[in-house]
Order: C-alpha cells, then sequence, then structure tokens
C-alpha cells in the first residue's frame, strides 16, 4: 500500500526532502512501524527520527500518537515541536 | 472566517471593528498580538521565517476556535497569523474574542493563544550574527496549555 509522507520544518533540511509517495507493506500498520521502517534507511533518517528525538506526527493533518493507524492513501507528516504565535 | 493565514499585515483595529459590526450584544473584546522582537535567548535577531503545514494550520486553529468557544460564554473570535518573512517590530499573531464580559473573552483569548503555541502546525527559523537557527519549543508554553486540561476526576 502507498501513503503520502510529509517531512516540514528542521526535519526536511536535515532529510534533505520535504516529502514522498512510499510503499509499505500491512505489517507497517501504525505510525510507530513507520517511523522505525524509515529510521531502517540509517544516515540522516536514523539520526533525525531516533528514538527520544522530539517529533511530532499528524495524519491526515490531525496530531497523532505513535498508536495511530496508517491506511493506504494516508497523508502523514514528520515534523518538530511547533513554534508559532 | 475566523481563521487567517497570511503573509501581509493586518491592522487589529479594522478586524475588530469588522467583528462586532452591528452586534448590539457585545460588551467586551479581548485581543492579544504577537510581535517579532530583534532578541531571543540572548543572541540577537535580524530576521524570522515563519513555516506552516498549509490544510492542517487551518483545521487545528478552527478546532482550537472552537474549543473556545465551547468552553466559555464568548460569541465571536477571530485568530489571524502571518507566515513568510518578518523583521523586528512586526506583527506576527493577531486573537480577537467578543462577549458579553471581559472575564470569558480574556479567558477565552489566552486559551486560544496556548494552545495556538502548542497544537498550531508554524515554525519559526530565525536569522542571527551567528547564521540561521530553528527556534527550539519551550516547556513553559507546554505548561501554560496544560493548565487548560480539565482537572483529572478524583476517585473520591
Amino acid at each position: 500500500m502507498k501513503v503520502k509522507i510529509l517531512y516540514l520544518a528542521s526535519l526536511r533540511e536535515q532529510l534533505g526532502k520535504s516529502g514522498e509517495d512510499v510503499e509499505i507493506s500491512p505489517a507497517t500498520s501504525t505510525v510507530a512501524g513507520l517511523r522505525t521502517l524509515l529510521m531502517a534507511r540509517g544516515g540522516s533518517w536514523q539520526m533525525a527520527l531516533a528514538q527520544g528525538k522530539a517529533l511530532r506526527v499528524a495524519v491526515n493533518q490531525e496530531m497523532a500518537q505513535p498508536t495511530t493507524p496508517v491506511k493506504p492513501g494516508d497523508e502523514i507528516a514528520f515534523f518538530p515541536p511547533v513554534t508559532g504565535g | 472566517m475566523p481563521v487567517r493565514i497570511q503573509t501581509k499585515d493586518f491592522d487589529a483595529g479594522a478586524e475588530i471593528a469588522v467583528l462586532r459590526r452591528g452586534n448590539l450584544k457585545v460588551g467586551a473584546v479581548a485581543s492579544f498580538i504577537g510581535v517579532c522582537r530583534d532578541a531571543n535567548d540572548g543572541t540577537a535577531v535580524t530576521k524570522m521565517t515563519l513555516e506552516h503545514y498549509p490544510g492542517m494550520t487551518e483545521r487545528a486553529l478552527e478546532k482550537i476556535v472552537s474549543e473556545a468557544k465551547r468552553r466559555w460564554d464568548v460569541m465571536d473570535a477571530l485568530v489571524i497569523h502571518r507566515v513568510g518573512e518578518l523583521k523586528p517590530t512586526d506583527q506576527i499573531v493577531l486573537v480577537v474574542v467578543t462577549g458579553a464580559h471581559r472575564g470569558e473573552a480574556f479567558a477565552a483569548c489566552e486559551f486560544i493563544m496556548d494552545y495556538l503555541k502548542t497544537r498550531a502546525p508554524f515554525w519559526k527559523k530565525e536569522e542571527t550574527p551567528q547564521g540561521a537557527r530553528w527556534v527550539e519549543a519551550r516547556i513553559s508554553d507546554d505548561e501554560a496549555a496544560q493548565r487548560w486540561e480539565p482537572p483529572k476526576s478524583s476517585a473520591a
């Protein structure tokens, strides 16, 4: 199944990418699973997405938790804690 | 639209006039304006760039405004947030709340700002004499938002 991933703000700069369509197996069924999958790319992916890094995730433009399910066609955004206002 | 994301500046007086036009029940208008400073964490800031997540930003802000209206007896609310390049003294954000009485209007206005700071997807990047840097989220902002959480029900 295919999902659309976005990388925002400092994360986009660390990864050198603003987004991509990714083919994932049905086994990658949650936000945490997707994060692990991306970290397995190693290098800056491993570093930027490491557990313990302050990271927020939105699924279909709603704030998500590690356990939030990921479905085909979803838009999943990874970004740092927000700093507006 | 109670929520606007824009690059251009805003005129708080004009916005307030529109928001309460013809409403004879309004007895209080509470407002907040966030402004770009020339320093942060002891370092000079010459310029900042505000980025957001189009689509989610509007949804998140509309949700915050709806929640404020649900919690307090207020009439209307407006949020304008600028994005793009800003320099010291520039206005960044405007929140206006109208209501019958000041207590509810003040509280709703502060709630909207506290939730915006922790839940609306905006990010600031500052230009300093040492180069550009992303602003780090503050724990004090999380604490400010947490005080609006409903009290935990106590098992008596």
